[in-house]
C-alpha cells in the first residue's frame, strides 16, 4: 500500500514537473515573477542566514576546541575542522533543512491557499498554464539565488567562529585564521554549492506539489504545508548521502 | 449559444449527472438551479472544463468542447469569462491589476490601451476610485464586482458565474444580478449563472434549468416558474412562506411584474 502510494504521489509529481516546465505564455510576465520571487523567496532569506550561520559558526569552533583539545592536536585544528564542517555539511545541507521550514511552508501554503480559494481554478478557465505560471519563477527564483545564501552562510559562519576567537581565550585569532587557511580543498565549496542547487530544487518543486493538488480548505493547508517540509526534509537527507558519495568519493 | 446534451458524469461509484441536456441561449441570463448536491456545481464546471464528463457534448456554438484538442480548448476559454463564488481575486495584485491580468496574458495591447480598457471595465461596474486597492480591502459586493469587470475585461462570449449572490446582503445581491443582466444584454453574452438564490431565480431567469438529483427536471423561465407543476421545483422555489404569497399572488392575478419585484 506504501509502496503504491509513493509511486503514485511520485508519477503525479512527474506530471507536475512536466506542466510547471512548459514553455510560458509570456516572458515578460514569467521573467518579471521570477524577479519578485527572488526578492521573497531569495532575498528575505538573508536576514535568517546571517543570524544562524553567525551562532552555528560560534558554536563549532567552541565545540571544536572542547572536543579536540590535545596536546597531540595542533590547536590550528580548531580552524581547520570548523571550516571543513561549514563547507561540507552546514552550508548547504543543514542551511537547506532549515530553509525547507521557511521558504518551503512559504511556497507551499500560498500555492495551496490560492488552489482553495479558486484563484488557479480561475488562471486555468482564462486559459494560463497555472502550473508553469506559479510554480516556475519560484523554482527558477529559489535555485539561482541558493547559491548566494550558501556563500554568505559560509562566510558568516567563518565570521562567527573568528569572534569567538575575538572574544574569548579558547583559541588565538591567528592559529584560527591559520586553520582557515590549512590543506584548504577548494572542491568542497563546488560540492557545496551543487548540492545546493539541488536542494533548493527539490524545496522548491516539492513545495509546490503539496500546495498545488490541496484539496478542501484551511487546515488542508496547513496539512499541505507540512507534509512538503517534510517531504523535502527526508528527500534532501536521501540526495545528501546520494550527493556526498558521488561528489565525494 | 451553448447546447449540452446528455451529460454523464460519475465520482467512483456515484453518478451525479444523469444525462443532463439544455440550451443556454445568447443574450439571455441562463439559471441553474437546483438544491445543494443536486449536481449543478458539477454541471457548470464540466461546462467550463474543470471536471470532464464521462458521456455527452458541450457545444460552444457547435464546438464540442469535449472534442477539442488543448490549443484549441486554450482558445475558447479566452472567449470565456468566469465569476467564481469567492470571486477568486489574485490577493497580491490591487483592482486595477486583477482586472488587467487578462489583457496582459491574452492581449497584444500596449500599456496604455490596457489601462483605458481596465478603467472602462472598472467604471462599468462602478468601481471607480478602488482602482488601487487590493481585494482584501474592499468588501465582498466590491470583490464579485471586480470579479465581474476582470470577467468582461477580453469581451467574453461566454459568461459562467458560480453562485454570485452566495455570502452577499439582498440588496447586494440584487445589485450583482442588476449587473449581470445588463452586461449579458449589453454585450449579447451567452451568460450561465449557477444560484439558488430565488431573488435571483424570480427576478432574472430568463432561461432557468433545474437540475434535480442529477436528472434535469424543468426548463422554463422566471414568469413560467409560477405555474409550474413540477413538485420538486414548487418544494424548492417556494419553500418559506414569502415566495408562496408572491406565487399566490401572481397566480390570481395572472402576470406578475418583475421590474416592481426587482
Amino acid at each position: 500500500m506504501l509502496i503504491t502510494n509513493s509511486l503514485a504521489t511520485f508519477g503525479r509529481y512527474c506530471l507536475f514537473i512536466r506542466k510547471v516546465f512548459a514553455l510560458p505564455d509570456r516572458w515578460g510576465v514569467s521573467g518579471r515573477r521570477t524577479v519578485d520571487e527572488v526578492m521573497k523567496l531569495g532575498v528575505a532569506s538573508i536576514p535568517l542566514v546571517l543570524v544562524i550561520s553567525i551562532f552555528i559558526g560560534a558554536v563549532i569552533a567552541i565545540q571544536m576546541q572542547l572536543n579536540i583539545a590535545s596536546p597531540l592536536i595542533p590547536a590550528y585544528s580548531v580552524g581547520l575542522a570548523t571550516r571543513d564542517i561549514v563547507l561540507l555539511e552546514f552550508s548547504n545541507s543543514i542551511l537547506c533543512l532549515i530553509l525547507a521550514g521557511k521558504v518551503g511552508s512559504n511556497i507551499a501554503s500560498e500555492i495551496g491557499t490560492m488552489r482553495v480559494t479558486e484563484q488557479i481554478d480561475a488562471l486555468e478557465i482564462m486559459g494560463v498554464n497555472s502550473a508553469n505560471y506559479l510554480v516556475l519563477p519560484k523554482i527558477i527564483a529559489f535555485v539561482f539565488f541558493m547559491p548566494v545564501l550558501v556563500i554568505l552562510c559560509m562566510g558568516t559562519s567563518l565570521l562567527g567562529g573568528f569572534l569567538v576567537a575575538v572574544f574569548t581565550d579558547i583559541i588565538t585569532v591567528t592559529r584560527y585564521v591559520y586553520g582557515l587557511q590549512a590543506l584548504f580543498t577548494e572542491w568542497y565549496v563546488w560540492y557545496a554549492l551543487i548540492k545546493s542547487l539541488v536542494f533548493a530544487y527539490i524545496i522548491a518543486s516539492v513545495a509546490s506539489f503539496y500546495g498545488y493538488y490541496v484539496k478542501g480548505g484551511a487546515l488542508d493547508v496547513g496539512k499541505a504545508s507540512t507534509d512538503g517540509v517534510v517531504s523535502s526534509s527526508i528527500l534532501i537527507l536521501l540526495f545528501d548521502v546520494l550527493l556526498t558519495k558521488l561528489l565525494l568519493q | 449559444m451553448i447546447e449540452i446534451k446528455d451529460i454523464t458524469k460519475s465520482f467512483d461509484d456515484r453518478t451525479v449527472l444523469h444525462g443532463v441536456s439544455a440550451v443556454f441561449e445568447t443574450g439571455k441570463t441562463n439559471l441553474i438551479i437546483g438544491q445543494s448536491g443536486s449536481g449543478k456545481t458539477v454541471l457548470m464546471k464540466s461546462l467550463v472544463g474543470l471536471v470532464r464528463p464521462e458521456e455527452g457534448e458541450i457545444l460552444f456554438d457547435g464546438r464540442d468542447l469535449l472534442k477539442m484538442t488543448a490549443d484549441e480548448t486554450k482558445n475558447l476559454r479566452k472567449e470565456i469569462g468566469m465569476l467564481f463564488q469567492g470571486s477568486a481575486l489574485f490577493d497580491s495584485e490591487t483592482v486595477l491589476g486583477n482586472v488587467m491580468f487578462p489583457l496582459i496574458m491574452f492581449t497584444g495591447m500596449s500599456k496604455d490601451e490596457m489601462l483605458e480598457r481596465a478603467h472602462f471595465c472598472i467604471s462599468r461596474v462602478n468601481l471607480t476610485g478602488a482602482e488601487n486597492k487590493y481585494p482584501s480591502e474592499i468588501s465582498g459586493g466590491m470583490q464579485k464586482r471586480v470579479a465581474i469587470a476582470r470577467a468582461i475585461a477580453l469581451n467574453p462570449k461566454y459568461l459562467f458565474c458560480d453562485e454570485p449572490n452566495s455570502g452577499l446582503d439582498p440588496k447586494t445581491s440584487i445589485l450583482i444580478d442588476e449587473l449581470l443582466h445588463d452586461i449579458t444584454h449589453e454585450y449579447n453574452i451567452t451568460t450561465v449563472i449557477n444560484t439558488h438564490d430565488m431573488n435571483s431565480v424570480l427576478g432574472i431567469g430568463e432561461n432557468i434549468v433545474f437540475i434535480n438529483k442529477g436528472y434535469r427536471e424543468w426548463v422554463g423561465n422566471m414568469n413560467q416558474i409560477y405555474n409550474t407543476a413540477n413538485e420538486a421545483l414548487n418544494h424548492f422555489v417556494f419553500a418559506t412562506e414569502l415566495f408562496q404569497q408572491v406565487r399566490r399572488y401572481v397566480v390570481a392575478n395572472g402576470r406578475y411584474d418583475n421590474d416592481t419585484h426587482r
